[in-house]
């Protein structure tokens, strides 16, 4: 059997595994789904009420990558700046690190006092959460170019700009695609936490309202969707990274999902 | 022949002119003197190699000519002009071969002619075409056209630095800079990169300045070494090297090139005790 073959099969038997001895405790300890649904409960209520989900997934999915791609156009053009201008990074620094401290729950109710609730805080939110991995790594990666060969290229005659798009950025691209698998993640969170908080769409909210009728199969149904989504991206996001990266990882297969 | 004409005439066969040029680092008042005012004349088509003890100011000669460092004082001429790092085609190498990960050793080689005018220009149009026979070309020439394809990591620490001096010289710069390019081989790969490195001269003739700490790998390689003091350095000897060329590995055991070795290790030696008793 291939090394790939086994590496699936025990992450599919761990996850399965998961379930059956989540499902097996609680009819064992007869715990009431009001406190914990068996699996096989969520399950049903996914299949069930899955026309009504449907609208509130799709909602939190665009609201989530309108955030992310703003995110990551904030993070990048940060990223570069910091990781290009030593003043940039002494004068932005100490601030983004101020704002990415701020517990982003505390940020939620003043979008909702600018924008009204719904969509716009949700986006906003999420781009509070997701770009800031996304400065760091950016930064980092142009900051660590070799010395010698920014040498090489200064002698042939290049400009910062030839220097930025030749080397800066391409090496930058293993440490840009670790920190998109991050901020997508981040990226639900925060849309999540603004739809529950203010918003009468979205998964967030769904699990709210089902939450407050103590309907606890639904809440869950709600967090199994969030994990699915955000496996989805995290496996979209690898297989796009191992194609544009595969130099850094010298192996096919490696940099895979 | 009039005296001006003359000097002009001397001008134009001078690669690279450091005159009084000196250079120190830090704010002026607590400025610490990295290079003493040196004068140094390289003609065009010379091979000089310049060797000292370690932090003597060797690669600030380097970084001044390549004008990635601007004198304190003094002057730095290269092709007769002031250096401004701008419009000067130079080709670099050093010790760390910094190929690009992600390109292949074509890709690598070919990166000045994405950059240096006119070549940057034509890139889209010409690099899977002249610029592509042009890069293979000079692969063959070190030997490593069968490596074109291959990715840096595939290849051996001497092949990437063949792979540089292709890099360094693929624009067709009039003047090669080379810092310790040999100074992290092993000593056979070595020996063989001086081989290498003296037909792509004798083959191109670019003016080149290389610095060593391998005083075999001066003598070997140079038309002239210029041995500098400890820091902050200057050129205390300047002497031509005559040997006829191709020079031969078995040419070092030699007794004039033995003898050569010895007198500048010599220098080198008085230099660095000279240093230790002034600083005790």
């Amino acid at each position: 059997m291939s090394y790939e073959l086994r590496r699936r099969l025990w992450a599919g038997i761990l996850i399965l595994g998961f379930f059956a001895t989540w499902e097996v405790l609680c009819l064992a300890l007869q715990v009431s789904d009001l406190v914990l649904p068996r699996p096989s409960q969520v399950f049903a209520t996914l299949v069930d009420r899955l026309g009504i989900l449907w609208p509130h997934v799709l909602q939190t999915l665009w609201t989530t990558m309108i955030g992310f791609v703003l995110g990551v156009t904030v993070g990048v053009v940060i990223g570069a700046a910091i990781g290009v201008s030593r003043t940039a990074y002494d004068t932005v620094y100490p601030l983004l690190i101020g704002f990415s401290s701020i517990p982003k729950v505390a940020v939620v109710p003043i979008f909702v006092l600018w924008f009204g609730s719904g969509a716009t805080p949700a986006i906003l939110t999420a781009l509070a959460m997701c770009f800031f991995p996304i400065v760091v790594n950016i930064a980092t990666g142009l900051a660590t170019t070799e010395p010698e060969l920014e040498d090489v290229l200064k002698s042939l005659g290049a400009s910062k700009l030839d220097i930025l798009w030749n080397v800066g950025l391409p090496r930058t691209m293993p440490f840009f695609f670790a920190s998109l698998k991050i901020a997508v993640t981040f990226a639900f969170v925060g849309s999540v936490l603004s739809e529950t908080v203010a918003s009468n769409k979205g998964i967030g909210n769904v699990m709210m309202t089902a939450s407050s009728n103590f309907d606890v199969p639904l809440v869950f149904a709600g967090l199994f969707l969030l994990a699915a989504l955000g496996i989805l991206l995290y496996v979209a996001f690898s297989l796009v990274e191992a194609r544009v990266t595969g130099w850094a990882t010298r192996r096919q297969g490696f940099a895979a999902a | 022949m009039s005296p001006s004409h003359a000097i002009q005439q001397g001008r134009s066969s001078i690669a690279v002119e450091l005159s009084q040029a000196a250079v120190s680092f830090g704010k002026p008042g607590k400025a610490v003197p990295a290079l003493q005012e040196t004068n140094l004349r390289i003609a065009d088509g010379e091979f000089v190699a310049l060797v000292g003890p370690s932090g003597c100011g060797k690669s600030t000669i380097l970084r001044l000519t390549a004008g990635l460092l601007q004198p304190t004082r003094g002057a730095v001429l290269v092709g007769g002009r002031e250096v401004a790092a701008k419009a000067l085609r130079i080709g670099m190498a050093f010790q760390n071969p910094t190929m690009l990960p992600w390109l292949t050793i074509e890709r690598n080689v070919m990166l000045p002619l994405k950059i240096v005018r006119p070549f940057r220009s034509d890139y889209r149009a010409k690099r899977k075409t002249e610029y592509r026979d042009r890069v293979h070309a000079l692969l063959a020439d070190v030997g490593l056209d069968k490596f074109a394809g291959h990715y840096p990591w595939q290849l051996s620490g001497g092949m990437l630095q063949r792979a540089n001096l292709c890099r360094a010289l693929i624009h067709e710069p009039s003047l090669l800079l080379l810092d310790e390019p040999f100074g992290a081989l092993d000593q056979f790969t070595r020996e063989e990169l001086w081989g290498t490195m003296q037909s792509l001269w004798l083959k191109r003739k670019p003016t080149v300045l290389l610095i060593t700490h391998d005083l075999k790998e001066a003598g070997f390689l140079a038309s002239r070494v210029c041995v500098m003091s400890a820091r902050p350095g200057r050129i205390i000897d300047d002497s031509a090297v005559d040997f006829p060329r191709p020079r031969t590995i078995q040419m070092t055991f030699d007794s004039e090139f033995v003898a050569l070795n010895q007198r500048l290790r010599d220098l080198i030696i008085d230099a660095r005790t000279d240093t230790a008793i002034r600083g005790a």
